[in-house]
């Protein structure tokens, strides 16, 4: 039984090459464009680990984290924050809000892979 | 009944409170407890300008003229606005110089000049003696009056009692007891009174109340109030012309203007106002108070006087009561017994508070500036050899009020009789009047000389002489009244009432108007033909540049030669008694920083010091002759002071010099502060930006490496999806590098480096290669471009591709914001005043109101951008306002949510942006 993959990125081009690579692992993927999808996701789809991507409409990956974090159900997921900005404060506050890595664009696909399932404990 | 034996006990009683309050103020004085430092008893005190001339005369004058009583008052009202200016200046300055009189001033002003001082006096006492006179006349006759009572007899004329019998003549005594007692109590340095002062007060407002309680009586207690007065007086034969505007009886505006004039100049410089104002101030601040309390004093003070001169005009038809008695006579002829007694106390008031306050400033300049200098002067009376002359100075002080109260009332013997108490006051008036040009003169310009005061002063003196004080003199049958009417030894030329044939002035006006000419005219040209000593120069500069000297360094005494302390020391004790002086010496030695008054170098310091102490005591004029004779002076040369001045003048412009520089400091550390700021804000827009860019570059980055990865990894991709991935590597390499091409061009265009190529373009054939140019994009998603571009419009001024750049943006965007299939835009071009237009018109979404500005902003899209499309870099529609505008036009877009957006802009025509763009183009 393959784990759960949510992957939350509002450009387009990123989330069809994550799905590529997380479903050719073996993945079960669910995609979302916004963070407030990405919220509803966590509930009704359960995933195992989120790829979040920072700036997305609506509801930041910031304030996506904080809300997982807040909910004792959901401690168990995993969550990968991704981000073209790789300012110091700001991966020290992604960090903060609950992520349990922060991944800067463009990233290696291996490097990301790797990390996906080091955390799926593989 | 009011017998004499009831009104004499009364008047005694006055006095007797009057002296009870001036000794009750010199004792607070003396304990430092002064009651007269706050501005309401210095405006008080000012009300001693209220004489007995005010308090009965202006009555008579109100029923002979009408409102030709009224410049005496406005004078002073007018001028306490200007005393901010002139009479602190005069303050600020007789305190740092220990002046004590008017005499002393002017002589001070002018090197010191015992001449000056002497002439001054001369025409003080000349001039103000008869005004003194005034107010004994004035005291008798209304005592002889209300001893009538209840009968109004008035005294007979010209039947004047023997002198022993005379109540003038031992109110006279009186008056001068009372002077000496307060006036000559000790000898002050400053010449200051507190207690007396005190008194004076108390008196303006004795004065104050009984004319009031006249005012009202008449007013409302015989008629029935103001209008019924008035409707009276209307009515009657002799007020009816009063009550015309000026040019009637009340005399001509000419007249009225020179009453004002001489009631400006007379609050200034009738000696007892120089008295009040400047030599009893305590302190300078108290005359913001003064400037209306005393303005309000007088108009309170002139509030019945027309009601009452009426009032008794009907009261006593044709019964032959003189109107300068009306204020005693009505409230007798309606037996009002105790109002008749306060009545006669305010006059009496009125009259002992300006003889007291007039002698004593006159016997200090008598003794000062006349006796003085001229024993000092006497070898024979050996004066240099005594060793204490404080009780010499009292003496002689003391002599001289007598002196001048007994003038006073010999010249009411003499010659009071012939005139109405209103003549004699304006004769002082104008005497007084002569020391202006040399005063205010001296206070503002450092170039007059002392010969030209002297000049100035004589002249006027002397016309005042000819036609006001002889002429009186003949009325009074001294002269042969052939001197009035044909002239001095039968010229007619110079006939006193119409000098050099000028004919058709009243006697005040006329004499007025040629003491003057006389007056400024010598005062000023003799002050530019001659030269000023160095003692002049010194002087000037000091009274001129009173508000700008902070003493100190600044304050440079020019004087050479040799002092001791032990000399300078002896002169003070022999004037000031010994205990004072050394008081004196201590204080000055504690100033100067020196621990024993031993220790005092005799420097040119020491002996100003001196000299000031010694002019309170004894005026400028005097203390300079003393000083002169007790050290060794070297007389200076006018290049020597040259040389002193020139050093004290080179610190003044260095210190001013630092003052600027150190202001320029200020201004520039201000500005560095505010450039600072700037650039902060400047470099943390910059971080912002970088941030921005680097994101938005990073994102396109992201998608090419990882696809580049996948199809590195996946050899076995099949076709269709390796072709799939191929073709977003390049569609985010083209966004990649439109995004840094866009970065560049924006760099370029806010730093003004961009390069422009302006040219008349005809903007449709623009808009047609721009249709032409992303005609494709339509296509592809299906969406109808329809253009309206109306034929013969005129061509614009602007960058060719620019302007293309900008359509292209607008275009695009609108063919990836409309629906596919479904999409309609409009290009349309239209002329408008000055400019055309064009819109580019969609049936989009439209844009929230909230997001009208953002779109415009560098990498802000509106509202969700997650769409099918390639994203926009965020940075179009900001570049294209930015090319609009430095074209001249503006660029600006109106949208509803649901109903479409309209991008729209405006270009100028040609002609109107020749101008403009001629200028653009030489900016960049």
């Amino acid at each position: 039984m393959g784990k759960k993959i949510l992957i939350a990125d509002d450009e387009p081009n990123i989330v069809v090459s994550l799905e590529f690579l997380m479903k050719q692992k073996g993945y079960e993927v669910r995609v979302v464009n916004d963070g407030e999808a990405a919220l509803a996701a966590v509930g009704d789809f359960g995933p195992d680990l989120i790829l979040l991507d920072v700036m997305m409409p609506r509801v930041s990956g910031y304030d996506v984290c904080q809300k997982i974090r807040e909910n004792p159900a959901w401690q168990g997921i995993r969550i990968i924050m991704l981000s073209a900005k790789g300012r110091d404060i700001e991966v020290t506050r992604g960090m903060a809000v609950g992520a349990d890595a922060y991944v800067t664009k463009p990233f290696s696909t291996k490097d990301l892979i790797d990390k996906v399932r080091t955390m799926l404990g593989e | 009944m009011l017998h004499t034996w009831v009104i004499i006990p009364v008047s005694l009683a006055y006095l007797g409170v009057l002296f009870a309050i001036a000794y009750w103020g010199d004792q607070r004085a003396d304990r430092g407890r002064s009651i007269i430092a706050n501005p309401y008893i210095y405006s008080l005190s000012l009300g001693v300008y209220a004489t007995a001339w005010t308090f009965y005369g202006s009555v008579g004058r109100a029923a002979a003229d009408g409102v030709g009583f009224l410049p005496i008052y406005l004078g002073p009202t007018l001028m306490m606005a200007l005393w901010w200016l002139v009479i602190r200046k005069i303050i600020r300055i007789s305190k740092a110089n220990r002046i004590t009189s008017l005499a002393d001033f002017i002589s001070s002003r002018y090197g010191k000049s015992a001449l000056l001082a002497g002439l001054v006096t001369i025409i003080a006492v000349i001039g103000v003696v008869p005004y003194i006179a005034l107010q004994l006349k004035a005291i008798s006759h209304s005592f002889t009056i209300l001893a009538q009572y209840p009968d109004v007899v008035l005294p007979a004329q010209r039947v004047a009692p023997p002198v022993q019998a005379d109540t003038a003549f031992w109110l006279a005594l009186v008056l001068a007891t009372f002077t000496i007692l307060f006036g000559t109590r000790h000898l002050d340095a400053s010449e200051r009174h507190e207690g007396l002062v005190a008194a004076i007060a108390f008196e303006s407002l004795v004065k104050l109340v009984a004319f009031l309680a006249v005012g009202v009586f008449v007013t409302w207690g015989i008629y029935h109030g103001l209008p019924d007065i008035f409707e009276r007086a209307a009515a009657h034969a002799k007020l009816a012309p009063l009550l015309a505007p000026l040019g009637g009886p009340a005399g001509s505006y000419a007249s009225w203007a020179w009453l004002t004039v001489l009631s400006m100049l007379a609050i200034m410089f009738l000696p007892r106002q120089f008295q009040i104002a400047v030599v009893e101030n305590v302190n300078e601040n108290h005359l913001g108070k003064a400037i209306w309390l005393f303005p309000l004093y007088m108009l309170a003070m002139n509030l019945f006087v027309v009601p009452v001169a009426f009032g008794g005009v009907l009261h006593f038809s044709g019964a032959g009561v003189d109107p300068d008695t009306f204020v005693l006579t009505l409230p007798m002829a309606e037996k009002q017994e105790a109002l008749a007694l306060l009545v006669f106390l305010g006059g009496l008031s009125a009259a002992t508070g300006m003889v007291i306050v007039e002698t004593i400033a006159l016997s200090t300049m008598v003794c000062n500036d006349l006796v003085m200098p001229v024993l000092l002067r006497m070898k024979s009376m050996r004066l240099a050899e005594r060793r204490n002359l404080t009780g010499l100075l009292l003496g002689i002080r003391r002599g001289a009020i007598v002196a001048v109260v007994l003038l006073g009332y010999l010249y009411f013997r003499l010659a009071g009789e012939a005139y109405a108490l209103v003549a004699i006051g304006l004769i002082s008036f104008a005497a007084v009047a002569q020391f202006a040009p040399a005063t205010i003169g001296g206070i503002y310009w450092k170039g007059a000389t002392r010969a030209g005061a002297l000049a100035g002063l004589a002249a006027g003196f002397v016309v005042w002489l000819h036609t006001l004080l002889l002429p009186s003199f003949a009325k009074s049958g001294w002269l042969p009244i052939g001197y009035l009417q044909d002239g001095p030894f039968g010229i007619a030329l110079l006939r006193p009432y119409a000098l050099f044939g000028l004919e058709g002035l009243n006697d005040i006006t006329h004499a007025m108007l040629w003491s003057m000419v006389a007056n400024i005219g010598c005062y000023v040209a003799v002050s530019v033909l001659s030269r000023q000593s160095v003692a002049e120069q010194t002087q000037a500069a000091r009274f001129v540049d009173v508000f700008r000297r902070t003493g100190g360094a600044l304050d440079a005494h020019p004087w050479k030669g040799t002092a001791s302390l032990p000399d300078l020391k002896a002169l003070l004790a022999r004037f000031l008694g010994p205990e004072r002086a050394e008081a004196a010496v201590i204080d000055y030695a504690g100033r100067r920083g020196y621990g024993s008054p031993d220790d005092v170098p005799a420097d040119a310091g020491l002996v100003h010091f001196a000299e000031t102490e010694l002019a309170g005591a004894i005026g400028g004029a005097s203390a300079r002759i003393m000083v002169a004779s007790t050290v060794h002076e070297d007389a200076l040369s006018v290049d020597e002071v040259r040389t002193m001045l020139d050093e004290a003048s080179q610190v003044i412009a260095y210190s001013h010099e630092l003052t600027q520089k150190s202001q320029a400091l200020i201004a520039a550390t201000n500005e560095l502060r505010a450039a600072n700021e700037r650039l902060q804000e400047l470099d943390r827009l910059k971080d912002d930006f970088i941030s921005t860019v680097t994101h938005e570059l990073r994102t396109p980055l992201t998608s090419i490496r990882a696809f580049s990865e996948i199809l590195h990894d996946n050899p076995e991709l099949d076709a269709a999806e390796r072709e799939k991935f191929l073709t977003i590597v390049i569609q985010e390499s083209e966004r990649l590098t439109r995004l840094i091409n866009q970065v560049l061009d924006l760099a370029k265009l806010e730093s003004g480096r961009a390069e422009w190529q302006v040219a008349r373009i005809d903007l449709k054939a623009v808009i047609e290669d721009s249709i032409v140019t992303t005609g494709q994009l339509f296509r592809a998603r299906n969406v109808a471009l329809e253009s309206r571009l109306p034929a013969d419009l005129p061509f614009v001024h602007a960058d060719r591709d620019r302007v293309v750049q900008v359509l292209i943006n607008l275009l695009s965007n609108a063919a990836k914001f409309v629906l596919a299939d479904a999409g309609h835009v409009v290009v349309a071009l239209s002329r408008r005043p000055g400019a055309l237009r064009v819109d580019v018109i969609d049936n989009g979404p439209g844009i929230a109101a909230a997001d009208q500005q953002v779109i415009f902003e560098k990498f802000r899209q509106a509202g969700d951008t997650m769409t099918e499309k390639p994203r926009g870099t965020g940075l179009g529609l900001p570049i294209s306002r930015q090319i609009i505008e430095h074209l001249g036009g503006r660029l600006w877009v109106t949208s509803r949510p649901g109903k479409g957006a309209t991008f729209s802009f405006e270009l100028p025509v040609a002609d109107a942006a020749a101008v403009a763009a001629a200028a653009a183009t030489h900016r960049t």
